[in-house]
């Protein structure tokens, strides 16, 4: 069994910005392991511009982004290890597998950065046959930018948050035309400008207010059926969004869970209800762009140095409450970002106790994007006043 | 390829009883084929199963179903071990959950009694609430049935095949028989691709389609209603809601629903029952999810807040009698497993011995194989308890589920192989977990692509 001061559980963003941070503090040895093949995390397969603009101050593209935190990474002297799963973490000993067999090392402090998965179509209960031919965005880009494989000719994307839009980016680019977009929500919720783009250079109608009622073929997609009784033919479906945190790590350790994210509860300093464990990026936010994982990273590696130096711990970790309809509020680099569960009008205000501490000016908030909120000390709740 | 051969025994049917009938034979001194229409075996109704090997306490008393899962459940529980197919031990708790079901649980193990199971025990609320505390509110009684077993239902076909073809017998898959001319001594089977196949006796286990072949055969005597049977299969993370397998109290229509464990650690919701005509109407449907989510509220309202990993549908055989519907005819040489319903799964090696003494019975003579020439067959054990290979071992590929790099890579180049991703996942878990391949789909099909030396878009399910 060896020793690292820092064990970091997956190489996104959040993971690798936390360790380039521990290793630029003198935080000793950082490992960080990553159970794909390849260190990056998500970035390594959105091929196209949205990436580094908070944390490095310059617009690159996913891959490029990915390529270039691993870079620092190594020469900042983190040891990558990829193609390891942690199994488990038992008093800071953390167990893994891969292809040398098993391992354990003992960590001063352990901090979790697994990220977060789309919904799949099965977890969303989409009745119909089960053909071949439906993805989330991941696996999507995964088969064209990782694997250059082209998927089919027709899609419809389920979804019309910002994810969706980059699904659209990545089916184009494979050959693929986009018939439709579908979402249960009233209208679509992503920036305007992208929204407009989509619209004039891909031609790609929004269907608002349906859901898919069936997917029917046997064998490969032949058509959706949506809840209005329209039939789109179609040989793709791309099921998009709906972030859940991969916690089964988390979970199975037993940090409690914020049953509204399904992310584990963490304080302003990343900590948990474990001492020693940190959780940070994705996993505690689904989902925010990787530049402010990376700044979460970057940010909760104060926290992990002045844990490992004075090995003291919040007395109590708790979640900020929220009322409906927000869903949930978890914190950032930047301050709290919020999530809404419907298009709404109102002010959020930010309170300790019965004391409003901040508050937002009336305005119209969307569902599926991150409602950012600054950094407010010791806020315990958060509700929207309409 | 089929050839000019004479096949001793043709078995058409590759699913969990066809597979199990051609294991036994080949333990004989005949030349066998296995004829199955599908690309795979256990392809069909045997993979939309609720995977629970039965004690058999709730069969009908008297009837030959009863009999043989009584038997094939001994038979498969003592096999499974031996050749890596998954078996768990959680026993079952059939609850009432009105005053009308808990009075009808005396006469349940009464039942149980006469179908020669004598261990099942009625108990009261509270120790019903006892055993399993996740519970929804409003249980009126229970009975134990301490010797119900999960097992792993895509293991047991692959291995019956496994097994009957490292010992001679012969797989013919995508070979859908659709005429035949049954000779003085051979009977011709015809496929819809003009490929034949030639038998001196033919065992129909053509499960859903069975029927068809009977008639084929020129013998009427029952007619396949398909019975679809809707199934959500939530995430790992829930098996701690559940000790053991929660049944309903049945009703003559259906066993009903029920939350069970699976031998991977998921549990299982389901299944619906409804009677159907269309034989390819696999799906799910929005009514049937929602009867399936408003059941399982009110059994383990907690599974709700879980993910879930599978949704599927499958077309039980049943038929308009309620028992298995067995056949033999000594001029076409011909033996009927007809209208095995959902107990098939615990039913089939049982079936497998019928089908070999009902050939005999029509003149097909035979003798054992000497036992020291076969082959043992292992495949990986897939269940949460087994060690699994990560564990010793390897590069992971699916996250989720673990499954290594060499899983995949022996899945698609095995005896019985995988030929696409539904095969894939039976064989090894693989895109099963809770991602779905959000994070493993393509790097699953780059490598069964690789090993299989077939095309990544064959795997991708691409034309």
């Amino acid at each position: 069994m060896s020793d690292a001061a820092v064990v970091i559980v997956g190489a996104g963003p959040a993971g690798l910005s936390a360790a380039i941070e521990l290793r630029r503090r003198g935080a000793g040895r950082v490992v960080v392991y990553e159970r794909e093949l390849q260190a990056g995390g998500a970035p390594r397969h959105t091929d196209h511009l949205g990436y580094g603009l908070r944390d490095l101050h310059r617009l690159t593209t996913g891959p490029k982004y990915a390529a270039r935190l691993t870079r620092s990474a190594e020469r900042a002297g983190v040891e990558i290890e990829v193609g390891r799963s942690v199994h488990s973490f038992v008093d800071r000993v953390v167990t893994t597998n891969g292809a040398g067999g098993p391992t354990s090392v003992v960590a001063g402090a352990v901090v979790l950065a697994t990220g977060v998965r789309e919904r799949p179509r099965a977890a969303r209960l989409v009745p119909g046959d089960r053909p071949s031919g439906v993805y989330t965005t991941g696996a999507l880009q995964q088969f064209t930018v990782l694997h250059h494989q082209r998927v089919g000719t027709r899609a419809v994307i389920v979804g019309a948050e910002h994810v969706s839009f980059s699904a659209v980016l990545t089916l184009t680019h494979a050959g693929c035309t986009v018939a439709a977009m579908v979402t249960a929500l009233p209208r679509h919720q992503t920036y305007a400008p992208l929204r407009v783009a989509t619209a004039t250079r891909h031609r790609v109608p929004i269907h608002t207010g349906v859901e898919i009622a069936e997917i029917v073929g046997h064998g490969r997609v032949e058509a959706v059926v949506l809840s209005d009784g329209r039939r789109i033919e179609c040989d793709t479906v791309v099921f998009t969004g709906e972030w859940i945190p991969d916690h089964e790590l988390a979970r199975c350790a037993g940090l409690p869970m914020l049953p509204s994210a399904k992310s584990p509860i963490v304080d302003g300093g990343w900590h948990t209800q474990q001492p020693g464990v940190f959780a940070v990026g994705n996993l505690t936010h689904p989902a925010e762009t990787a530049d402010v994982c990376a700044l979460d990273g970057c940010a909760a590696a104060t926290h992990v140095m002045d844990w490992l130096t004075l090995q003291t711990w919040p007395t109590a970790v708790t979640p900020i409450d929220v009322v409906p309809p927000i869903l949930w509020a978890a914190h950032t680099a930047l301050g709290i970002t919020v999530r809404v569960a419907e298009f709404v009008e109102g002010r959020i205000e930010c309170r300790v106790g019965e004391e409003i501490i901040h508050r937002t000016r009336h305005q119209k908030w969307t569902p599926n994007q991150a409602i950012h909120l600054p950094r407010v000390a010791n806020v315990r709740s958060i509700q929207l006043i309409r | 390829m089929p050839t000019d051969r004479v096949f001793d025994v043709v078995v058409v049917g590759a699913g969990v009883v066809g597979c199990a009938v051609a294991r036994e034979l080949s333990h004989l001194e005949l030349s066998v084929a296995l004829v199955e229409a599908r690309n795979d075996v256990g392809a069909g109704t045997s993979k939309a199963n609720t995977a629970i090997l039965h004690t058999g306490f709730d069969a009908t008393p008297g009837s030959v179903e009863s009999r043989l899962v009584a038997r094939g459940y001994h038979l498969l529980r003592a096999y499974a071990p031996t050749v890596g197919v998954s078996v768990e031990h959680t026993g079952a708790v059939l609850v009432a959950w009105d005053d009308e079901q808990a009075a009808s649980l005396p006469r349940l193990a009464e039942k149980a009694t006469a179908n020669g199971y004598d261990r099942a025990e009625v108990i009261d609320a509270e120790t019903v609430r006892a055993l399993e505390p996740h519970l929804g509110e409003g249980v009126r009684g229970g009975m134990v049935v301490p010797d119900e077993h999960l097992i792993d239902p895509w293991n047991t076909p692959i291995a019956f095949a496994t097994e009957a073809l490292a010992n001679g017998c012969q797989l013919f898959t995508n070979l859908h028989v659709t005429t035949l001319e049954v000779g003085s001594e051979v009977t011709r089977l015809i496929a819809q691709d003009g490929r034949e196949v030639l038998a001196r006796f033919v065992v129909n286990a053509a499960g859903l389609h069975g029927d068809t072949l009977h008639r084929l055969f020129g013998f009427e005597g029952f007619t396949i209603r398909p019975r679809r049977g809707e199934l959500i299969v939530f995430d790992k993370l829930a098996r701690p809601l559940l000790g053991r397998t929660i049944l309903p109290v049945p009703t003559s229509h259906t066993k009903g629903v029920l939350v069970a464990p699976t031998v991977f650690g998921n549990i299982m919701l389901g299944p619906t029952a409804d009677d159907i005509d269309d034989r390819s109407a696999t799906g799910s449907t929005r009514g049937g999810l929602d009867t399936l989510l408003q059941k399982g509220h009110r059994i383990l309202p907690a599974l709700l807040g879980e993910e879930v990993t599978a949704v599927y549908a499958g077309l039980r055989a049943a038929t308009e009698h309620s028992d298995y519907q067995l056949t033999s005819d000594h001029g076409a040489r011909y033996v009927c497993l007809g209208g095995i319903r959902s107990t098939g799964l615990t039913a089939s090696m049982a079936l497998g011995e019928e089908a070999v003494v009902l050939l005999a019975s029509i003149g097909l003579n035979s003798t054992p194989q000497d036992a020291g020439t076969r082959s043992p067959v292992r495949l990986t054990p897939l269940g949460e308890g087994d060690a699994r290979p990560y564990q010793i071992g390897g590069t992971i590929i699916c996250h989720c589920e673990r499954v290594t790099s060499a899983e995949v890579d022996e899945a698609v180049t095995s005896a019985v192989p995988a030929r696409d991703l539904d095969g894939l996942r039976r064989r090894t878990r693989a895109l099963a977990g809770r991602c779905q391949g959000f994070y493993c789909a393509a790097e699953v099909c780059a490598h069964a692509a690789v090993a299989s030396d077939r095309p990544m878009s064959a795997w991708m399910g691409l034309p």
